[in-house]
């Protein structure tokens, strides 16, 4: 079972809920961060690191004694990342969406693939749980490329849970797409409806069944409410403002063990999401 | 020996243009006769990333060894300069009027973009 904690708008809770559900769950899970523009999710899982890999995304390069400055790479290319210019192509690999389109169609064999840096992958682990994030090189514009790296570590008989970046763009997509169940997370304010119902769009397009978590439930209007119910969209947990829950936030501690309850709370929050994913499964 | 200019209209007349690659038409001139051909430009207005560079690869292609435009970034300046092509920064007036300076020998040639990305 995968699943993916999303929300649209950010700082609604993703990797408080991501984290604790995987570290109450009581089963070994794998976990992928993969907000990768800012992972934050091992400050508070806290993972010992035994992998770091670099990943490149490959761009082309021009043997110029074989080009003929015919100008079929730059036809194909929609990103005008290889122009021919005078008596050179140029290729600008910041551009460049690794099609490959241009090497394909170069009747002469010369364009060859080199690398661009798209950021590192480290994995760990800490109490059974296998951690994974993306960290992408600053400067380097497409994260999708490098959550599906991340998402490749994915251990397939296990449960994984992915923490996804915010938004609807290509990189919460890219989080989301082929998972059982996309855990929303908002917070009942205009500003958090508003992403929600975007965020419910993208996961409707992608045909995956979704539950809400409401994070500091008891401010705001009830407004969430009356939509999710519009939607069908199941509130599977309501979290209030918590005054400790936040001092142990700010600190990077996580309040399992104490009081509150939040471990068998987490706990129902994973066997409901389990059997609605069983659910699914046999509909 | 020709040079372009970035334009937002199709004659001599017309008001430069001070995008470079989001310019609507790029203007090829003979600084000698007046002689001129239009390029349009608006396939690349509206490009998501690279119009500089398309634009680039136009005026290369149109044999002009100088630009006249107001504006011009990061890599479009590479791609100019990897086609051997002198960039002239800060133009204004009309395409006419910039010719003229052209041919004062009143303008400079950059050795640098003189804006960021996406400007």
């Amino acid at each position: 079972m995968i699943i993916s904690v999303a929300s649209g708008k950010g700082g609604t809770g993703k990797t408080t809920i991501a984290t604790y559900l995987a570290v109450t769950c009581g089963e070994d899970v794998g976990f992928l961060d993969c907000d990768v523009e800012e992972p934050n999710a091992h400050l508070f899982i806290q993972p010992d690191i035994h992998g770091v890999e670099t990943v490149y995304t490959p761009v082309p390069q021009v043997d110029m004694d074989k080009c003929t400055l015919c100008g079929k790479c730059t036809e194909i290319c929609q990103f005008n990342a290889i122009a021919v210019l005078g008596e050179i192509v140029l290729p600008f690999p910041e551009l460049c969406h690794s099609c490959g389109g241009c090497m394909a169609v170069c009747p002469e064999g010369a364009i060859t693939e080199t690398g661009r840096e798209l950021g590192v992958i480290e994995s760990g682990s800490r109490d059974g749980i296998g951690f994974v994030h993306g960290k992408l090189r600053i400067g380097e514009a497409m994260a999708p490329p490098l959550i599906r790296k991340v998402r490749e570590n994915m251990k397939p008989d296990i449960t994984t849970i992915i923490d996804a970046p915010p938004g609807t763009s290509c990189p919460v997509i890219a989080a989301m797409k082929g998972v059982d169940f996309v855990l929303l997370v908002t917070e009942p304010t205009p500003f958090g409806l508003y992403d929600l119902k975007l965020a419910v769009g993208a996961v409707k397009l992608l045909e995956i069944p979704c539950g809400l978590v409401i994070n500091r439930s008891d401010m705001g209007d009830r407004r969430v409410y009356a939509y999710a119910a519009s939607e069908g969209v199941p509130i599977l947990m309501e979290i209030p403002f918590d005054r400790k829950f936040a001092e142990a936030y700010s600190r990077g501690e996580m309040l399992i063990d104490g009081e509150g309850g939040w471990k068998s709370r987490f706990q129902v929050l994973y066997d409901q999401i389990r059997a609605l994913v069983r659910q699914q499964a046999s509909a | 020996m020709k040079i372009a200019v970035s334009s937002t209209g199709t004659d001599l007349d017309s008001p430069i243009d001070p995008r470079f690659g989001r310019a609507p038409y790029l203007v090829v001139v003979d600084p000698q006769t007046l002689h001129f051909e239009v390029v349009d430009n608006s396939a690349n207005m509206n490009a998501a990333k690279g119009a500089g560079i398309q634009a680039a690869a136009s005026v290369s292609q149109k044999g002009a060894k100088a630009l006249l435009t107001g504006y011009c970034g990061p890599k479009a300046f590479q791609a100019l300069t990897a086609a051997g092509i002198k960039v002239a920064n800060d133009v204004s007036g009309t395409v006419r009027d910039a010719v003229a300076s052209y041919n004062d020998g009143r303008l400079s040639f950059a050795d640098n973009p003189n804006v960021d990305g996406h400007w």
